[in-house]
C-alpha cells in the first residue's frame, strides 16, 4: 500500500513538472517559432547577470518566460466594480485546473516495474517486490470520458469569467466561447468514437497497447494510420476548444479587446494564458495518446527492440522505461510545434464561419468517418 | 392595423468579388499549401540556424552593421593610422575651423624626436550632441587623418556628456568595416574587387 502512494506520488510530481515546464517552455518555442517562420530572430534580449560579474546569460532568450512570470505577479492585481466577486475570482482557477486534471489519466510510458529498477539498492527492490505499475497517475476505466468530462468544465471557467466581469467585451467573448466550445467538444467526441469502436475501450492504457503491434507488417499500428480523418478532425477540434488562431473568436484582440479575459490583470490573467498554453501540451499527450501510439516506438517492445530485418537488441527495463518517457516527451513536443504552426500560418474565421465550418462541414465529415468504420468493422467480422 | 413592409434584402455584387475554384473552397486543400509554405520557411531558416549561419534579415542592431546603410553613408568619425598605430592627424585645426557646428576639440602636443611629423593631437573630442555629420572635416583635412564610415555612432544617453567620443574610441578604427577607403590605400581595382568579400557584416 505503502509503496503505490510513494509510485504515484512520484507521478503526480513527474506530471506536474512536466506540463508547468512545458507551459513555460512552450511560450518561448512559440516566439521563436514564430520568428523563424517570419525570418525573424524572435526575443533575444533577457539576460541574468551573473552576481558580481559582468558576466551576462541570454540562453537564447530563455529568461524571456521569466521575465513575462515575474511581470504577472508583480502588476497590480485591478479588480473591476463586479457585482459577483466569488465568481470573478474563481474563473482562472476553473479554466486552470481541468487542463492539469485532464493529464491524470493520460499514460505518460509503458509498463514500471520499479522492483526491477532498484535491483542495485536490494533494499528498496525487496519492498517494491515484483509490483507493476502503469506510468499513468490515475488509470481509471473510464479514462477517454474523463478527459471529456474534464475538458468541458474548461467552458464553464471561461463563462463565468465572462459574465462575472460586468464587460460588454467580456460578455460577447463568453458567449462566443460557450458556442464555440460546445460545437467544436461534440465533433471532437465524435471523431474518438470511431477509435473506440477499433480498440473497444476507453481505458486509454488500453488503446496504447493496442497500438504496439504492426499494421501488414511494417506500418505501426498507430491510430493515425487506421482512423486518418478522425487524427485531423480531432486535432482541429481540439485547436478549437483551445480557442487559439485561427479559433481565437472568444478572445479576438481586434474585435473584443481581449474578449472574456478583458477585464483581469497580473495573475489572474496569467493564469488564462498559462492554462492556454498548457492545454496546447495536454492536446499534444491526447494526440500522442489516442493517434500516435503513446510512447510506442515502432519496432519497440517491453524487452528492446525487433528490428524487420530479424535483429534483436535488448535492453535492460531502465532503458527501455527511460527511453520510453522520453519518446513520449518527444511526440508531445512535435505535436505542440505543429499546433503553435499552424497558429502562425491561418488567419481567424468570421465567426459565421467558425459555427458553419463546425456543423456543416466538421460534423458530417465526423459522422460519416464513424458510419464508414463501423460499416467496415462490420465486414471484417470479429477482427477485434 | 397598419402593415410593414420588409424590404427583401437584395446582395450586391462587387467588380471585385473573390472568386473561388473548387479547390480553394475545399479550405482544408488550401490549409495543407498554407501550412507546408510557413513549414518549409521554418525548415529553411532553421537548417540556417543549425549550420552556423544566420536564418533571418535581422540585424542585431547595436552590435551588427545595417546591411541597408548607403554606400555614402555619412556616420561615425574614425581618426586613420599610421602603420605604427600613431594618429595621422597632425593637430593643425583645419576640421575644428571649418566645422560648422563647433563640434570638435583639438590640444596639440610636440615631440621633437619625430622629425617628420612633431605636431600631434593629445587630445581629439568630438560632441556627438551637437554634430550635424555634414562631412566638411572629412573633406578639409589635409592628411586624410579623420574619415565617416557608414556605421552610425551608438551613443544613446541619458544627458549630452555621455555624447562625446574621444581619441582612443575614434582610432579604434576596424579597417574591414570601411571597404569604400581601405586602410592602408589599396589600388582602386583591387579595392573594387574584394568589395563584395568584405563588406558582408560583422557575424
Amino acid at each position: 500500500m505503502m509503496q503505490d502512494l510513494v509510485v504515484h506520488a512520484a507521478y503526480v510530481g513527474y506530471a506536474l513538472t512536466v506540463l508547468l515546464l512545458f507551459g513555460t517552455i512552450l511560450t518561448w518555442v512559440e516566439r521563436k517559432q514564430a520568428a523563424v517562420m517570419a525570418d525573424r530572430i524572435g526575443a533575444n534580449r533577457a539576460y541574468i547577470r551573473l552576481p558580481y560579474t559582468e558576466i551576462r546569460l541570454i540562453w537564447i532568450g530563455l529568461f524571456h518566460g521569466l521575465a513575462d512570470g515575474l511581470k504577472m505577479m508583480l502588476k497590480e492585481d485591478f479588480k473591476p466594480a463586479s457585482y459577483d466577486r466569488f465568481a470573478y475570482a474563481a474563473a482562472p482557477w476553473v479554466v486552470f485546473v481541468p487542463v492539469l486534471l485532464v493529464f491524470g489519466v493520460v499514460p505518460f510510458g509503458g509498463a514500471f516495474r520499479p522492483g526491477e529498477l532498484f535491483d542495485f539498492w536490494p533494499a528498496v527492490a525487496q519492498w517494491f517486490g515484483d509490483r507493476e505499475y502503469q506510468l499513468q497517475i490515475a488509470r481509471l476505466d473510464a479514462g477517454l470520458l474523463v478527459v471529456f468530462a474534464f475538458g468541458g468544465i474548461t467552458v464553464i471557467g471561461a463563462m463565468l469569467a465572462g459574465w462575472s466581469s460586468a464587460n460588454k467585451f467580456s460578455m460577447l467573448g463568453a458567449l462566443r466561447a460557450g458556442s464555440q466550445m460546445i460545437s467544436y467538444e461534440l465533433v471532437m467526441g465524435l471523431t474518438v468514437l470511431g477509435l473506440i469502436l477499433i480498440y473497444g475501450s476507453v481505458d486509454l492504457v488500453e488503446i496504447v497497447r493496442q497500438q504496439s503491434g504492426l499494421l501488414l507488417g511494417f506500418l505501426p499500428a498507430w491510430g493515425i494510420f487506421l482512423q486518418p480523418f478522425a487524427a485531423v478532425l480531432f486535432i482541429t477540434a481540439a485547436m478549437a476548444e483551445n480557442r487559439r488562431a485561427p479559433f481565437d473568436l472568444p478572445e479576438a484582440e481586434s474585435e473584443l479587446i481581449a474578449g472574456y479575459f478583458t477585464e483581469y490583470s497580473a495573475m489572474k490573467m496569467g493564469l488564462f494564458m498559462f492554462a492556454e498554453f498548457i492545454e496546447i501540451a495536454v492536446i499534444a499527450a491526447l494526440f500522442t495518446t489516442l493517434f500516435l501510439g503513446g510512447s510506442n516506438l515502432p519496432y519497440m517492445h517491453d524487452g528492446g527492440f525487433s528490428l524487420p530485418g530479424g535483429v534483436e537488441i535488448a535492453l535492460s527495463h531502465g532503458t527501455v522505461v527511460l527511453i520510453q518517457l522520453v519518446v513520449f516527451l518527444a511526440k508531445v513536443l512535435l505535436i505542440s510545434s505543429f499546433q503553435i504552426l499552424v497558429r502562425w500560418t491561418l488567419p481567424r474565421f468570421r465567426y459565421d464561419q467558425l459555427l458553419r465550418f463546425a456543423w456543416k462541414f466538421l460534423f458530417p465529415i465526423c459522422l460519416a468517418n464513424l458510419v464508414v468504420t463501423a460499416v467496415a468493422l462490420w465486414l471484417l467480422g470479429g477482427m477485434k | 392595423m397598419k402593415r410593414s413592409t420588409v424590404e427583401r434584402r437584395v446582395r450586391r455584387s462587387y467588380w471585385n468579388e473573390p472568386t473561388m475554384a473548387a479547390w480553394e473552397r475545399v479550405y482544408l486543400l488550401e490549409v495543407v499549401r498554407g501550412l507546408s509554405i510557413t513549414g518549409g520557411v521554418f525548415l529553411r531558416n532553421m537548417w540556417k540556424w543549425c549550420t552556423g549561419r544566420k536564418g533571418a534579415v535581422t540585424a542585431y542592431y547595436p552590435e551588427e552593421m545595417r546591411a541597408d546603410y548607403a554606400q555614402g553613408n555619412r556616420g561615425r568619425h574614425v581618426l586613420t593610422q599610421r602603420p605604427d598605430g600613431s594618429p595621422q592627424c597632425v593637430a593643425c585645426n583645419m576640421c575644428a575651423t571649418v566645422c560648422p557646428a563647433k563640434v570638435i576639440e583639438i590640444e596639440a602636443t610636440y615631440d621633437p624626436r619625430d622629425p617628420a611629423h612633431p605636431k600631434s593631437p593629445a587630445r581629439f573630442e568630438i560632441d556627438y550632441s551637437r554634430c550635424v555629420f555634414c562631412g566638411l572635416c572629412v573633406e578639409a583635412c589635409p592628411e586624410d587623418a579623420i574619415r565617416m564610415v557608414k556605421d552610425v555612432p551608438g551613443f544613446p544617453g541619458r544627458d549630452r556628456w555621455t555624447m562625446w567620443s574621444g581619441k582612443e574610441q575614434l582610432l579604434n578604427w576596424q579597417p574591414a568595416r570601411d571597404v569604400a577607403k581601405p586602410y592602408p590605400p589599396v589600388p582602386a581595382i583591387t579595392s573594387a574587387a574584394t568589395a563584395g568579400s568584405t563588406e558582408v557584416t560583422r557575424p
